[in-house]
């Protein structure tokens, strides 16, 4: 299953289709486990990726199994070498990681938390998305990395970022953004499987949400996005966790009359540009919700596009709600302001309308 | 000297040609034939040739922005150098990297690096690619950086890592005596930066830079231990830059006559020349003929550059991604 049409609703409703309901962080591993299986060249590098190790015997204690224990249990199927935890060195292991994928490896590396992006940037933005255009194309870069972005679980300012648009700026590098368990097995594999060099963005809150998968093997092309929900009145784009922000919303909008339709990116670069413009086509109203600060967003982005493709087709002008201007704040009555609630969802929604 | 014939003369024709090219390329530079700036590695010949001198295709080396030697030591053909000096379709890149990116995945060259430091994980990664596929016998990483590198964070990391996974690497060291403009007597907070190998718990190995012989026989051993899998080695090179950092610096400015003089005095190439003489290795009529073939090398690879076309202005889309499916075309 892919979703090839951007047009082609593919959620939700799976009629027909062999699955269950699983665990957004158990079908993650599942994942990396039947990339690995699949390709003997991928293997995942990151700080506790196994975690500890027995001093007497040097084996791998999987005392963490990664964090979020996204990796737990791996190491002892794959063993060290394929399973490698690396010294808090981002900046080295990022870069060793890009050296391997120059000469033939698949690697995949745990970024533990969004924000430390920063401490490996140059290795990111001078190496792995540039190798490949000022070689001449005489290269690939197949990296796959990952980290854990997002508010809402009193990790503060430096380990709440959720900037995945200042990687989307950056020709060379991909960058998807899952939203529930079906997205992210879908995203996950067709990165690692991907030639160039993809960051999976994995907001926090959504680890532990549940959803229901297909058991088949399948890929979700990047650049694609999704309907969430199919609606009339108003479009609401939606990545990463506010595209369940936005499904609630829409569940808030219908008990008041306003049928919303609900996009999920699901891919920031590339993006499915067709999507937005054919929704908006429909509902001539767009509100897009972003956690990301406003300055040079992905909100601001697909703003600009709608702007300067569907501009006929508006009835109100294009909003935004994302975060301030601002870092993470600690405590939970401000962190809970910073991020776009339901509740401003549909307040912007209502404007946009001018509903009471 | 245990070093054969062809080995000899291989270096020395390496030598003369890293030597000649820099000279060339800065002569077109200053002409305004190249499209950009250039770094120039003429005086320090003697490290990427003793130390390439060791290496197959099979081996992999990380490279700076002064990396022209390292291109030529690693066996890369000089016309497609010059053509990419001079913004060529027919240059390493096609145009698209200019001096300070030439590469050639197929000769083991991981590409010139213009970030100071950036290319030595890369090393460490092709290492680790040696390593888990259990070649660390026919591929070794080698990662070539100058004093100023040293001084940054990411050189420490990737020697940590090198160090605690047992990669078979060689951190390759070529200190010029500046960075920039800045003497390393000013920036580096050891008399020898080889010493801070001790604490990466690998073996750092100072050498005179300015002898081909004893990078060679340095180099030998580094890359033997890492061949058995033993782990890195530090190689430090004491070595000198006879021109600026780039080809419009004056380096008269912040350096004295005297020790220009001293270097060149110890040149590497007329070392080389004193050294087989007296040795009776080569005869002076066996080099003449070498330096006469990269003579006209040189001329060749500039009537190439010269004579090759522009690229298509529709590469300037290509590459940038394997595939993407939005427009790489910017907005008009």
């Amino acid at each position: 299953m892919t979703t090839s049409q951007a047009s082609k609703s593919i959620g939700p409703g799976y009629e027909g289709v062999a699955g269950s309901e699983k665990r957004f962080r158990d079908i993650f591993r599942d994942t990396l486990r039947a990339e690995m299986l699949r390709d003997e060249d991928v293997f995942l590098m990151g700080e506790d990726i196994s975690g500890g190790f027995d001093k007497d015997t040097k084996e791998p204690l999987d005392a963490w199994g990664g964090p979020f224990a996204a990796t737990k249990g791996l190491v002892q199927e794959f063993g060290p070498d394929r399973i490698r935890d690396a010294p808090i060195s981002e900046a080295g292991f990022v870069g060793a990681a890009v050296g391997s994928a120059l000469t033939g490896l698949r690697p995949v590396v745990d970024l533990m938390y969004f924000d430390f992006v920063t401490v490996a940037f140059d290795q990111l933005l001078s190496n792995a998305a540039k190798s490949r255009y000022m070689f001449g194309g005489q290269t690939r870069v197949p990296l796959t990395l990952f980290a854990r972005s997002g508010a809402g679980t009193g990790h503060a300012a430096q380990h709440s970022e959720s900037f995945y648009s200042i990687l989307a700026h950056i020709p060379g590098l991909k960058v998807v953004v899952p939203s529930d368990p079906y997205s992210v097995k879908g995203l996950l594999a067709a990165a690692i499987r991907d030639d160039d060099p993809v960051f999976l963005v994995n907001d926090k809150k959504l680890i532990n949400l549940t959803g229901f998968v297909p058991d088949e093997d399948y890929i979700i092309e990047l650049g694609k996005g999704r309907y969430m929900r199919r609606g009339t009145d108003v479009t609401l784009v939606g990545m990463s966790y506010t595209s369940v922000a936005c499904q609630k919303a829409a569940a808030q909008l219908a008990e008041i009359g306003i049928d919303a339709e609900v996009i999920d990116m699901m891919s920031l670069s590339p993006f499915d540009e067709d999507i937005l413009i054919e929704s908006v086509a429909k509902t001539n109203n767009v509100v897009i919700v972003d956690e990301d600060t406003p300055r040079a967003s992905m909100a601001s982005e697909f703003a600009a596009v709608i702007a300067d493709k569907a501009f006929d087709h508006l009835d109100a002008p294009v909003k935004r709600v994302t975060a301030p201007h601002a870092p993470v704040p600690y405590n939970r009555d401000l962190e809970i302001a910073f991020m776009p609630q339901p509740e401003d969802i549909v307040g912007t929604v209502k404007n946009t309308l001018d509903r009471e | 000297m245990d070093i054969s014939k062809e080995k000899l003369e291989w270096m020395y024709s390496t030598m003369y040609r890293i030597r000649r090219f820099e000279e060339t390329m800065l002569e077109q530079t200053l002409k305004g034939n190249s499209m950009g700036v250039a770094h120039t590695s003429d005086g320090q010949e003697a490290p990427p040739t003793g130390i390439c001198a060791h290496l197959t295709d099979k081996d992999w080396i990380g490279s700076t922005h002064r990396g022209h030697g390292h291109c030529i030591s690693k066996g890369l053909d000089t016309s497609a150098m010059m053509a990419e000096v001079f913004g060529k379709a027919t240059g390493q890149c096609g145009g698209k990297g200019g001096s300070m990116h030439i590469s050639d995945f197929s000769k083991g060259m991981l590409g010139a690096n213009g970030i100071v430091g950036a290319s030595i994980p890369l090393a460490v990664g092709a290492a680790l690619t040696s390593k888990y596929k259990g070649t660390e016998n026919e591929s070794v990483g080698v990662s070539f950086f100058g004093d100023g590198a040293s001084s940054q964070g990411v050189l420490h990391e990737a020697m940590n890592l090198a160090s605690i996974w047992k990669l078979p690497v060689i951190f390759a060291c070529e200190n010029n005596g500046y960075a920039e403009a800045t003497p390393s007597w000013y920036s580096i907070s050891a008399e020898d930066i080889a010493s801070r190998a001790e604490g990466y718990g690998m073996p750092g190995v100072v050498v005179d830079g300015m002898d081909v012989f004893a990078v060679y026989d340095a180099a030998g051993e580094a890359i033997a231990r890492a061949r058995a899998g033993e782990g890195p080695t530090f190689l430090e090179m004491k070595t000198y830059r006879y021109h600026g950092h780039f080809h419009a610096d004056d380096a008269s400015k912040y350096r004295k006559p005297e020790e220009e003089a001293f270097y060149k005095e110890k040149d590497a190439i007329k070392h080389f020349e004193r050294t087989v003489t007296r040795q009776k290795l080569m005869t002076e009529k066996k080099m003449k003929s070498i330096r006469d073939v990269a003579e006209q090398e040189m001329l060749d690879a500039v009537d190439f550059a010269l004579t090759s076309p522009m690229p298509e202005i529709s590469t300037l889309y290509d590459d940038v991604y394997v595939n993407y499916s939005n427009p790489i075309s910017g907005l008009r």
